[in-house]
Order: C-alpha cells, then sequence, then structure tokens
C-alpha cells in the first residue's frame, strides 16, 4: 500500500479536487506546475537558503532529559517552535511564496484560525514585497488580537470573515471565495495538508524537511535513522505530514497522531475528527469530516485554535482508515497540564497545539529503551492569555 | 423527453429562477415554485442549503443558513415535493453542493428526484471527470441531467469536453466570481459571450450568476438561450415577500 499521493490526487479513497469549475484553471495551473517547479535547482537553491539563513533551520533534535526519566522512555523533541514566527507554518509560506512567483503571481492570499498561519503568510510576503490579504474569522480576531496586530505591522490585509460560525473554516470559504473572484493574478497559500490535490501534497512536500531532518539527527545521537515513534499534533494535519513524511513506507516506525479531543469526545465539543468524522467533502478534499447525517459541517470545538478545523487533510484520513497511524484523542485538561509539564521539566513553554501531543506520555506507556520522536510544532508565547486564564496565572 | 430538452426546443429566450428551498420560511418551498410558474417562470432551480457554500456571495450564504436554521434537510426537502407533479409542469433542477447528496448517498439521491419528477441537478463542486466516472450511468439510469458550469476562464479544448458529455444545456458562469446581483455587464463578458456563440455548441448554453434585471437579462440572452436568476430573486423574496414574485418576474422581460 502507498501513502503518497497517487497521481489522480488520492491517498486511497481520500483526496481529489472537489471544487467548482471557476477554480479548475488555478488549481489545475498549480498542478501541472508544482512538482516541476520544486525539482528546479534555482528553486531548492533559494528554499534551502531561506530554511536555513532566515528560518534558521536545521531546528534542533532536542534530547528532552528530564521528560524522559519521567516517563522512563528517551524523548527526542524536534524544536520546530524555534522557527522564524514560532512555528513550523513558515516551512510552507517560504515554499509556496517561491511557487507563486515561479508562477508569476503577485497577489496571495491566506486563511487562518488562531492567526499562525496568518502571520507565516504575512512574513514571506513582506520578505518578498508582495501583496498579502489574510481572511481570519470575526470571532478568532476577537481572540487572538497580538496575531492579527503582527500581520498588520507585516504589511498584511486582514479581512474579517462573517459567515457562517466566523472562525477557520469560514476563513476558508472567503478565502476561496477571493481566489474565485481573482483567477488570474492571485496564488492562495493554504496553511494545512488540506484543499483541493495538488495542495495536500505540496504542503507535506514542504513540511518534510521535519522528518528530513530528524533522519540524519537521530542518525548522529543514536546511531540509526528510525526512532521506535514519531507523535505529532493534527488538526488539518500539516507538522505531522511533515514529521510522518520520510517514515511513511518505514513500517517499524509508530506513527502517533493526536487529535484534539476539546471537552471529551462525547461532549459534543470536541475536535477528533478520526472519531467523531466520516466520510465527506470540505473546501475540495474527500476526507474525514465531522457532520451532521445530512451532510452540513459542524463546527468543532477544541481550547487549541490550532486545532479546531472539523476535516482533516486526506494523508490523515488514509493513515487512519489504513491503520498505518494510531489516532489518539487528547482533552483540553490533559493538554494545558502536559504543556505546564513541559515548562517545569525542561523550560520550554509549548504552544497548546503541541501540548495535545506531549499528553500522550501520560495516556501510552513506552519501553524503556524506545526512542520517541515528539515534534513540538510551535512555540506557546502566543497562547499566553489561554495559559494565564485556564492557570490563574 | 426530459422536461429540460422540451422546454429548451421552445422557441423563446427562456427565465429561469433560482431560490433556496425553506427560506424565507421552511415551508415557503412549494408556494414559491408556484408562483413562479404562474407568473411564467420558464424552468426552476431549487437550491439544496449547504452549510459552506464555496462558490455563493453573501446573498445565497445568508439565505442558505437561514433555510438550514430553519430546518432544511435533503429529506425535509423531498417531503415537501412530494407531490409538486401534481400542480407544476415546467422543468425542476435541483442546485446543490455535492456533501450532502454524498451524505443521502448519490443512487438514493437520484432515485428520489426521479420518483419525484426532478428533470435535473447542478453540483457545483461535483468535478466533471469525477462525475463521467464514478456518477454518469446512475444518473442516466434515472434520467437525470447533470448541468455543468463554463467561466470565462474555461479553455475552448475543456468547454467542447464539456459540450460532448452535456446532454442538457451548459451553465455558463457569467464573470469570473461567486454568485451575486451585478446592474449591468461589461466588455470582458460580452468579449466571452461572443466568444461562446462563435463556438457552435451542440448543447444550448443558459447564463447565470450577475443576472438581475430586464437590462442584464436581456444582455445574456443576446446569443444564449436563457438566463438564471438567483440572488436578486432571492433579495427581492427576503424583501418582499411571496406576494412580489408576480410583479418581480414582470419586471425582468
Amino acid at each position: 500500500m502507498s501513502y503518497f499521493v497517487d497521481e489522480n490526487g488520492y491517498y486511497g479513497q481520500f483526496g481529489g479536487a472537489y471544487i467548482p469549475e471557476m477554480l479548475y484553471p488555478n488549481v489545475e495551473e498549480l498542478r501541472q506546475n508544482y512538482l516541476k517547479i520544486m525539482q528546479e535547482d534555482s528553486f531548492k537553491k533559494e528554499f534551502d537558503e531561506l530554511l536555513k539563513e532566515y528560518v534558521g533551520r536545521p531546528t534542533p533534535l532536542y534530547f528532552a532529559k528530564r521528560l524522559s526519566e519521567k516517563y522512563n522512555t528517551k524523548i527526542y523533541l524536534k524544536r520546530e517552535d524555534l522557527c522564524h514566527t514560532g512555528a513550523h507554518k513558515v516551512n510552507n509560506t517560504i515554499g509556496q511564496i517561491l511557487m507563486a512567483k515561479r508562477l508569476g503571481k503577485n497577489r496571495i492570499i491566506a486563511e487562518t484560525g488562531a492567526g499562525q498561519h496568518g502571520v507565516a503568510t504575512a512574513t514571506v510576503c513582506a520578505l518578498m514585497g508582495l501583496e498579502c490579504i489574510v481572511y481570519m474569522g470575526e470571532i478568532d480576531i476577537a481572540r487572538q488580537a497580538p496575531n492579527v496586530a503582527r500581520m498588520k505591522m507585516l504589511g498584511a490585509t486582514v479581512i474579517p470573515a462573517l459567515s457562517g460560525s466566523r472562525t477557520l473554516k469560514d476563513a476558508t470559504n472567503e478565502a476561496i471565495r477571493d481566489w474565485i473572484n481573482n483567477p488570474v493574478d492571485t496564488h492562495y497559500i493554504i496553511g494545512s495538508v488540506v484543499g483541493p490535490h495538488p495542495y495536500p501534497d505540496m504542503v507535506a512536500r514542504f513540511q518534510s524537511v521535519i522528518s528530513e531532518e530528524i533522519k540524519w539527527q537521530l542518525k548522529e545521537k543514536e546511531g540509526k535513522e528510525n526512532p521506535d515513534y514519531v507523535i505529532a499534533c493534527v488538526g488539518g494535519g500539516s507538522n505531522a505530514a511533515g514529521a510522518f513524511y520520510h517514515y511513511l513506507d518505514d513500517k517499524e516506525v509508530g506513527l502517533i497522531a493526536v487529535e484534539a479531543a476539546g471537552l471529551g469526545v462525547d461532549s459534543g465539543e470536541s475536535a477528533a475528527t478520526s472519531v467523531l468524522g466520516n466520510e465527506g467533502v470540505i473546501h475540495g478534499s474527500k476526507t474525514l469530516l465531522m457532520q451532521t447525517k445530512d451532510g452540513q459541517i459542524i463546527e468543532p470545538y477544541s481550547i487549541s485554535a490550532g486545532l479546531d478545523y472539523p476535516g482533516v487533510g486526506p494523508l490523515h484520513a488514509h493513515l487512519c482508515e489504513s491503520k498505518r497511524a494510531e489516532f489518539i484523542s487528547i482533552t483540553d485538561d490533559e493538554a494545558m497540564n502536559a504543556g505546564l509539564e513541559l515548562c517545569e521539566l525542561e523550560g520550554i513553554i509549548p504552544a497548546i497545539e503541541s501540548s495535545h501531543a506531549l499528553a500522550v506520555f501520560n495516556s501510552k506507556k513506552f519501553k524503556k529503551d524506545d526512542v520517541v520522536v515528539l515534534n513540538l510544532s510551535g512555540r506557546g508565547d502566543k497562547d499566553l492569555n489561554t495559559y494565564i486564564k485556564y492557570f490563574k496565572l | 423527453m426530459n422536461r429540460i430538452n422540451k422546454k429548451l426546443q421552445e422557441d423563446k429566450k427562456l427565465l429561469s429562477i433560482y431560490f433556496t428551498a425553506g427560506y424565507p420560511k421552511l415551508n415557503d418551498t412549494v408556494e414559491v415554485i408556484e408562483s413562479l410558474e404562474k407568473s411564467g417562470v420558464d424552468f426552476i432551480e431549487i437550491g439544496l442549503p449547504f452549510s459552506d457554500p464555496l462558490a455563493d456571495g453573501p446573498t445565497i450564504q445568508e439565505s442558505s443558513t437561514a433555510a438550514l436554521e430553519n430546518g432544511m434537510t435533503s429529506e425535509v426537502l423531498f417531503n415537501q415535493l412530494k407531490d409538486i407533479r401534481k400542480t407544476v409542469s415546467i422543468p425542476l433542477i435541483i442546485m446543490g453542493y455535492f456533501n450532502p447528496m454524498m451524505q443521502y448517498g448519490v443512487e438514493a439521491f437520484c432515485k428520489k428526484c426521479a420518483e419525484i419528477g426532478i428533470d435535473g441537478l447542478i453540483i457545483p463542486d461535483l468535478p466533471v471527470q469525477d462525475y463521467n466516472e464514478n456518477y454518469k450511468a446512475i444518473f442516466e439510469k434515472y434520467g437525470i441531467i447533470n448541468v455543468f458550469l463554463i467561466t470565462p476562464q474555461t479553455s475552448d479544448e475543456r468547454i467542447r469536453f464539456i459540450d460532448s458529455i452535456s446532454n442538457g444545456f451548459i451553465y455558463m458562469v457569467s464573470s469570473a466570481g461567486v454568485t451575486g446581483a451585478k446592474n449591468s455587464f461589461g466588455d470582458t463578458q460580452k468579449t466571452y459571450f461572443d466568444r461562446i456563440a462563435a463556438m457552435s455548441l451542440k448543447a444550448p448554453q443558459v447564463i447565470g450568476f450577475g443576472i438581475s434585471n430586464a437590462e442584464t437579462f436581456k444582455q445574456a440572452t443576446l446569443n444564449a438561450k436563457g438566463a438564471i436568476i438567483g440572488s436578486a430573486f432571492v433579495n427581492n423574496l427576503s424583501k418582499n415577500g411571496i406576494k412580489s414574485i408576480p410583479d418581480f418576474i414582470s419586471s425582468i422581460r
């Protein structure tokens, strides 16, 4: 079985490009060109240089000694939180801005939930001198004010999504509508491994630098490229796609995808798509999706704004259905406590998304000599308000 | 012969209206359809609301959200329409996004449409290729016409392909954009309308998106067989109610 995208844009039964005809030329142009452009020497050189000099890669693969002692196993943290802008998101936006330039686009649009992808997009647009418009749900704008300010400082226009539930999925709808309205000069930088083919594959390839580095870094530290497990949180699933990518075919590497259970999988306030979702179409992709019996999309909930997406990328739907990855759901409370524990044991304040991944150590037992790599996808600065409120700091 | 094909043979420019089922009130659907037929509309697109209508502008987004809040579902719509052929004889098309149809089951959906007397479907986010490979046989089994969209950006080659697999009409999206009323068409649209007319396609073309009044209807149907009014009608319906339908329709032609 292959875990990579096939020539029609599918991962098993998931994926495809369920888009209105109005978007066909844009998506088709991208589909025909993305691999060719990514393979050009000049593209690779520019991408690698920016990742090194601007983003600060390679990010460390840090052996977390005290955390390992506590859970009696060997834990390495892949420090994506140390990337410029504070999360792995920028790996993808660097790649896509270079793609947009080569496609001759001069106007960039993006959607954002918590604002991390919006900031990463505004950053690369400033870097390249391109116009940047970020769609963000009206409710998210109110609760993520610092990131809105960052985007504005970086020169982006932030447009509130006023439709539907006024959060991430509606911001995505608005970005797609913008692209329909501006089919020629605009590139849409999707922030996760979601959307119509080729986006899930393109974004996964840009994020795959994470597992590419883990391989050689682990070789240096442990004398072998393959850990026993890789753990990553999944909203849409871009950091997990990057952390899993070069291990997909190495069956001896266990892949653990961590979803947000919110207040509990059965509480009605959850984002655990692998448990609550079934096959459906969202934002141009056939995938696992939280929806009503009638096929209306359900608004998810998580304390983490980066995990409350009602679907998962089609790659993850395939990894889930084929059981290649183990899916674990973590509640708000479990995640918050795991986040605080990392602060206390390692002096690292994680993003609440990453805290969900960290909470796995409380629910799953690893062997003493297991080597476990956890992708620490982002830093917690953006979440201080939530931490302050939760722990009454 | 399907009612749509019969209608397309009539020697006149066709006026079609889109409205959202279950809007303004849940049980308005049948009354709106009956009033449209009495007012002289040639065929109707019944919008099946979806929570995330990607191709629609604010008017139809809002009517869809309201209809869902009213309790509209595929099942409710089919129940409302079960006796529609006792009172209405013009072609009826359901327009909706793919996910609700997929959850209902594409075959079950088509079967139900055939039982009720729905003549066609417009599913903006079902790709042409996917329809052709996976669903064409089902549509044909139940005699349901699938209507494809083309836009100013669609290449001639792709238009030829879409024409070759169309068995009703081609839905010409007037301009690059989501649904929404416009007051007039510019040169870009006129050039596009002329380009398509010059292609002498097999399937008649009906233009939609941006048609709102007598002027845009006339411009759109200069070459095309007909035109569809959606947002402007829904706007009028929400402001002036069902009783205003005859006046709205007579203002168009």
